[in-house]
C-alpha cells in the first residue's frame, strides 16, 4: 500500500444501541505510523467506537477500512482482516486455560501457522520486551493485573498486527500497576506502531499520542494536537471535561 | 453368595457387555452432544433452530421410546442393517447427547464473553474460538453434572436388555431361569454398578482438582 493510504478509514458511521446513537457520522483517520487517543466522558462512544474497527460491535452503516481494505461483514475474511488488528482490552481477557506463553503463542500456531518452534521463540522475545518472560508458566490468574495486560500486549503484538487498538487499557488496574503498561504502550509508541488508544491517562495522552480525539455524546468533537487540545480546547464540551479532570 | 460364584462367568460377560456399551455410549455422546451444543450457539440462525429442537425432542422422550424404536421401528425401514447392539449404542448416544449438550451449553455460559472476544480479535474464526478457547473451559466449569450425565448413562444401559443386548441387566432372567435366588442375583448387580461408578467419580475428582489449580 501507499504511503496515502491510511491504516484506519472510517467514514459516515454510524451506530445505534437500541434507542441510543452512539455513534454520530464518525469520520476518522490514523495514518501509519500515528498513534492517536482518544478522550472523552463515559458514555462518549469511545470505547464502541474501538470496538467497531475490528468489527467486535457491528455498525449500522458507513464504511471502516484497514490498510485500504473495506472491512468484511463475517466469515473468514473478517478472522483474516482481525489478525493483522491487534487488540488490548480493558480486562485482559487472557485465555485463563493457558500459560502465559502459550496465550502468547496460541494464535500464531493456528491462525497464522508458524512452526512451534518459531513462535515460542518469538513469543519469550515479546515477553522479554514487556518485562515478564520469567512468568511466562504461570497461568494468568497467578499474575498482576499490571503483568497480565502485559502479557495481552504481547499476545497482540505476536501477531504482528498493522495497528493496535487499546480499549481502556490501564482502566481496571490498581494505581501502582498503570505506569508498569503505560510504559509499554510509550515504547511501542516510540517505535513507530499505529496505535489508537481509548483512555482516560491524559499524561498518556501528552506524552505519546500525535493527535488527541475528543469525543462527546458519540461525535468527535475535536480533533487536534496534544498541547493544542490541553491548552486551548475549542469547545465548550472539551472545556468542561478538561475542566472536572485537571481540578481534580 | 453362591448365586455369584456359581454364575461368575455370566456377571463377566454381563458387566463387559455394560462396559462396552458404556464406553461406546459416553464417548458418542459426549461428541455428538458437543456438536450440538456448538450448534446452539452458533451464528448461524438454522443450526441454532435445530439444535434447540433436537433437545426438546430427544430430553422429553423416554428414553425406552427411543431404544424401542431403534429395536423395532428401525428394521422396517430398511435403511442399513445394523445389529442389536450398535442400535442399542445409537439410541443410547442420541438420547444421552441432548442431556450432553445442555451441561457443555451451560458450561459455555460460565466463561465470560471477553474469552472469546479476544479470540475472535486475534484472528480466530468461529469454529476454533468454540474449539480452543471457549469449549476446554466450558468442560472444566461442569465436571460434576457432566459426571453425573455419564452415571445416569451408565444406567440406562440395562434399559437394552429389553432388546437383546447382552449385559448385566439381562442377568436376573437367566438366574431365575436357572432357579435361583433372583433377589441376592439383584444385589450383586447393584454393587456391580457401585464399583463401575467408582473409576467415574475419581476420575472427576482428579479433573476437579487439576483443574481448579490451573485456574
Amino acid at each position: 500500500m501507499s504511503d496515502t493510504t491510511p491504516m484506519v478509514r472510517m467514514a459516515g458511521v454510524d451506530k445505534h444501541f437500541g434507542e441510543l446513537h452512539v455513534l454520530r457520522d464518525i469520520n476518522l483517520e490514523v495514518t501509519q505510523g500515528q498513534v492517536v487517543v482518544v478522550l472523552g466522558p463515559s458514555g462518549s462512544g469511545k470505547s464502541t467506537l474501538c470496538r467497531t474497527i475490528n468489527r467486535l460491535e457491528p455498525i449500522d452503516s458507513g464504511v471502516i477500512e484497514i490498510d485500504g481494505k473495506t472491512l468484511p461483514a463475517e466469515g473468514k475474511e473478517l478472522a483474516r482482516l482481525r489478525a493483522d488488528v491487534g487488540m488490548v482490552f480493558q480486562s485482559f481477557n487472557l485465555f485463563a486455560h493457558k500459560t502465559i506463553l502459550e496465550n502468547v503463542t496460541l494464535a500464531p500456531l493456528k491462525v497464522r501457522r508458524t512452526a512451534k518452534a518459531a513462535a515460542e521463540k518469538d513469543g519469550i522475545a515479546l515477553l522479554e520486551r514487556v518485562g515478564i518472560a520469567n512468568q511466562r508458566d504461570k497461568y494468568p490468574a497467578q499474575l498482576s493485573g499490571g503483568q497480565q495486560q502485559r502479557a495481552a500486549i504481547a499476545r497482540a503484538l505476536a501477531m504482528k498486527p498493522k495497528v493496535m487498538l487499546f480499549d481502556e487499557p490501564t482502566s481496571a488496574l490498581d494505581p501502582e500497576m498503570v505506569n508498569e503498561v503505560l510504559d509499554v504502550m510509550t515504547g511501542l509508541a516510540k517505535e513507530g506502531m499505529t496505535m489508537l488508544v481509548v483512555t482516560h491517562e491524559m499524561g498518556f495522552a501528552r506524552r505519546a499520542a500525535n493527535r488527541v480525539v475528543f469525543m462527546a455524546d458519540g461525535e468527535i468533537v475535536e480533533d487536534s494536537v496534544p498541547d493544542t487540545f490541553f491548552t486551548a480546547p475549542r469547545s465548550n464540551r472539551a472545556k468542561d471535561f478538561l475542566g472536572k479532570i485537571l481540578t481534580h | 453368595m453362591n448365586v455369584l460364584l456359581d454364575n461368575l462367568g455370566l456377571y463377566g460377560r454381563a458387566f463387559l457387555g455394560t462396559i462396552e456399551l458404556f464406553l461406546i455410549a459416553g464417548v458418542g455422546s459426549l461428541i455428538l452432544g458437543a456438536i450440538v451444543a456448538g450448534m446452539r450457539v452458533s451464528p448461524v440462525p438454522i443450526l441454532r433452530a435445530f439444535g434447540t429442537i433436537y433437545v426438546n425432542l430427544i430430553r422429553n422422550t423416554p428414553l425406552t421410546l427411543i431404544l424401542f424404536f431403534f429395536a423395532f421401528a428401525y428394521p422396517r425401514l430398511e435403511i442399513v442393517d445394523l445389529s442389536f447392539f450398535t442400535r442399542a449404542s445409537i439410541g443410547l448416544i442420541i438420547y444421552t447427547a441432548a442431556f450432553v449438550c445442555e451441561v457443555l451449553r451451560s458450561g459455555i455460559n460460565t466463561v465470560p464473553v471477553g474469552q472469546a472476544e479476544a479470540s475472535r480479535a486475534l484472528g480466530f474464526g468461529f469454529g476454533q474460538t468454540l474449539t480452543v478457547i471457549v469449549m476446554p473451559q466450558a468442560i472444566r466449569a461442569v465436571v460434576p453434572p457432566l459426571t453425573n450425565v455419564q452415571i445416569a448413562l451408565l444406567k440406562n444401559t440395562t434399559i437394552a436388555s429389553g432388546f437383546s443386548v447382552f449385559q448385566a441387566g439381562g442377568i436376573y432372567q437367566e438366574l431365575s431361569e436357572n432357579g435361583y435366588n433372583v433377589l441376592v442375583g439383584l444385589l450383586w448387580i447393584a454393587l456391580g454398578f457401585l464399583i463401575l461408578v467408582v473409576p467415574l467419580t475419581l476420575l472427576q475428582r482428579n479433573l476437579d482438582r487439576r483443574w481448579s489449580v490451573a485456574k
